[in-house]
């Protein structure tokens, strides 16, 4: 098994909604334990991305080419089939940790439902399991907090939830949509440092570059459902071929000036 | 609900007032089955239109029946209407509601603009048409006004539904795995259901009103049934010469369909986690704040 450990590859994936197309034959590979990133301006199909490689495409939308982690095909799978290896093999982090929560449920019991399914934890070994997660992301203070309704936690802390959620089917690839785009700078980096620290592959999905260049080794640009450049972040930052690259390298400079 | 949920619910005048008035009106109508003061259909000629006293707590009417005695019997016939017809619309409501949003695409297309077309008829003269059909009965009174409710709930459950489906917290709770039951019984069902609540406690109240006011014309509660409606008609025909005498049975169908009305928004407050306990406390509050005792 662990020879066909390939990662995640992603060939040719288009997505039409309404006769429109949103995502055009996309291809990239995020390697095993490997953090790629993926940026481009709004609208340029980022975020439909992650949802594609979920199964979590709107209805009506017509997804073709090809999505295999270590070499098994997901996209075309069943749907009792797609929710089996959502969680269990791909976790995945939203951009709004204050509205990816239920509002209605104990933190814990949030976290412990994705413990439940995947690990076939009882509910008293949930709890447990759940405890130990929110240890893991870094949440003080855990018993009480676990308790709480989302809306008693801060961003930060709801946002190191949704990430011990996405963990708790032990995946092997995170995809992360804009994780950190609705904290602030301080909770941002603390964020990226857990995320880092996770033992799984990234796909870290971003409209800042300056955040990217603290987390992925190698970046996919995407402008209007295309790829336009991909490579090291190193190289694109240092030499940004196409200009919507190279407006987002000035747009990350810029903010770098503002904020010393 | 749980204890604490009952406490939350007692913890607001709205909700206080709304237990009371209907707790209190389910003891009378239960009491009403075995004793009332009075005979409440008996007419006594001797005695018409008394003023309140020992024998008669609220008078009596112009064949000399005691007020208090009927409408005590009208209670029964209240809370059958209330009870009869939440019933009715709740089962009505959820199956509309599963059918126009669970099932496939053409099914639910099509409950939608069927529900549409449906809640364009009022409930009160679709009741009266059909008691204008079957006759003046309790029974189609019930019925008529369930099923129209049932119709509303279900065409404001069904947009609802659709809402929190699309949420980022059931996208979030799929994308962790959880199955389309799991998304239904944890997600949809629980935060659907407080609107379902405030839907249903206006269907009651209004079922209470409409049974009063069909009664009032004439096409609700037989003669053989003892109706707060049918006594406020009767009655009010005289309000410029005995006007204590319609006060009570007004009084009592304000009173009831207040507290009905009031019941669902209490209720839905008190199940809020957002309404009780507060807005985000600090890191030092939470550390020392014991657990359900928040503000």
């Amino acid at each position: 098994m662990n020879a066909a450990a390939t990662g995640l590859e992603v060939r040719g994936l288009s997505v039409r909604i309404a006769g429109r197309t949103v995502l055009d034959d996309v291809t990239f590979t995020v390697p095993p334990g490997g953090r790629v990133g993926v940026i481009g301006a709004s609208g340029s199909g980022k975020s439909m991305t992650s949802l594609a490689l979920m199964g979590l495409e709107p209805t009506g939308a017509d997804v073709t080419g090809s999505v295999r982690l270590d070499g098994e095909e997901l996209l075309g799978l069943p749907d009792r089939a797609r929710a089996a290896y959502r969680g269990a093999r791909i976790g995945m982090v939203f951009q709004e940790p204050g509205t990816a929560l239920d509002p209605l449920r104990r933190v814990g019991k949030q976290i412990a439902e994705p413990l439940r399914l995947h690990r076939g934890l009882d509910r008293r070994a949930a709890d447990a399991a759940a405890l130990e997660l929110a240890v893991a992301v870094g949440l003080p203070d855990p018993e009480s907090l676990l308790r709480q309704w989302p809306h008693q936690l801060s961003g930060g802390q709801r946002q190191r939830i949704c990430i011990a959620m996405a963990m708790a089917g032990s995946p092997q690839l995170i995809v992360a949509d804009e994780p950190t785009t609705a904290l602030d700078v301080t909770t941002e980096a603390r964020i990226l440092d857990l995320l880092r620290g996770l033992d799984v592959s990234l796909l870290f999905v971003t409209h800042d570059l300056a955040v990217l260049a603290q987390i992925a080794d190698s970046v996919v640009v995407l402008d209007a459902g295309r790829v336009v450049e991909t490579g090291s972040v190193a190289d694109l930052l240092a030499r940004p071929q196409h200009p919507t690259t190279r407006a987002l390298v000035a747009a990350a400079r810029a903010t770098a000036r503002r904020t010393p | 609900m749980t204890g604490s949920g009952i406490r939350r619910l007692l913890h607001r005048p709205t909700g206080v007032f709304a237990v009371v008035v209907l707790g209190l009106l389910v003891v009378l109508a239960a009491v009403s089955l075995v004793w009332t003061p009075q005979d409440p259909f008996r007419a006594d000629p001797f005695h018409q239109w008394d003023p309140p006293s020992a024998a008669h707590w609220f008078g009596t009417d112009g064949i000399g029946r005691d007020i208090a005695s009927y409408l005590l019997a009208g209670t029964r016939t209240t809370v059958l209407v209330a009870v009869g017809s939440g019933a009715i619309a709740s089962v009505v409501g959820i199956v509309l509601t599963a059918i126009g949003s669970l099932t496939v695409r053409w099914v639910r297309e099509g409950t939608a603009v069927l529900l549409d077309i449906l809640v364009a008829f009022p409930t009160l003269l679709t009741a009266m048409l059909l008691t204008a059909v079957f006759g003046g009965s309790l029974g189609v009174v019930i019925v008529s006004v369930g099923l129209a409710f049932g119709v509303t709930i279900a065409r404001v459950a069904r947009g609802e539904i659709r809402r929190i489906a699309r949420s980022d917290y059931v996208t979030a709770a799929r994308a962790s795995g959880v199955g389309p039951g799991g998304v239904l019984l944890r997600h949809l069902v629980p935060n659907a259901a407080p609107l379902f609540t405030v839907q249903l406690s206006l269907a009651m109240a209004t079922a209470v009103l409409a049974e009063a006011g069909l009664s009032y014309l004439g096409y609700g509660a037989g003669s053989g049934t003892a109706s707060w409606g049918t006594l406020l008609s009767d009655l009010q025909t005289y309000i410029g010469v005995h006007p204590w005498s319609a006060t009570w049975p007004g009084a009592a169908i304000a009173l009831v369909v207040m507290a009905l009305s009031l019941l669902g928004d209490a209720v839905r407050d008190a199940s809020d986690p957002r309404l009780t306990t507060g807005d985000r406390a600090s890191d030092t509050e939470r550390a020392t704040a014991v657990p359900g005792v928040t503000a």
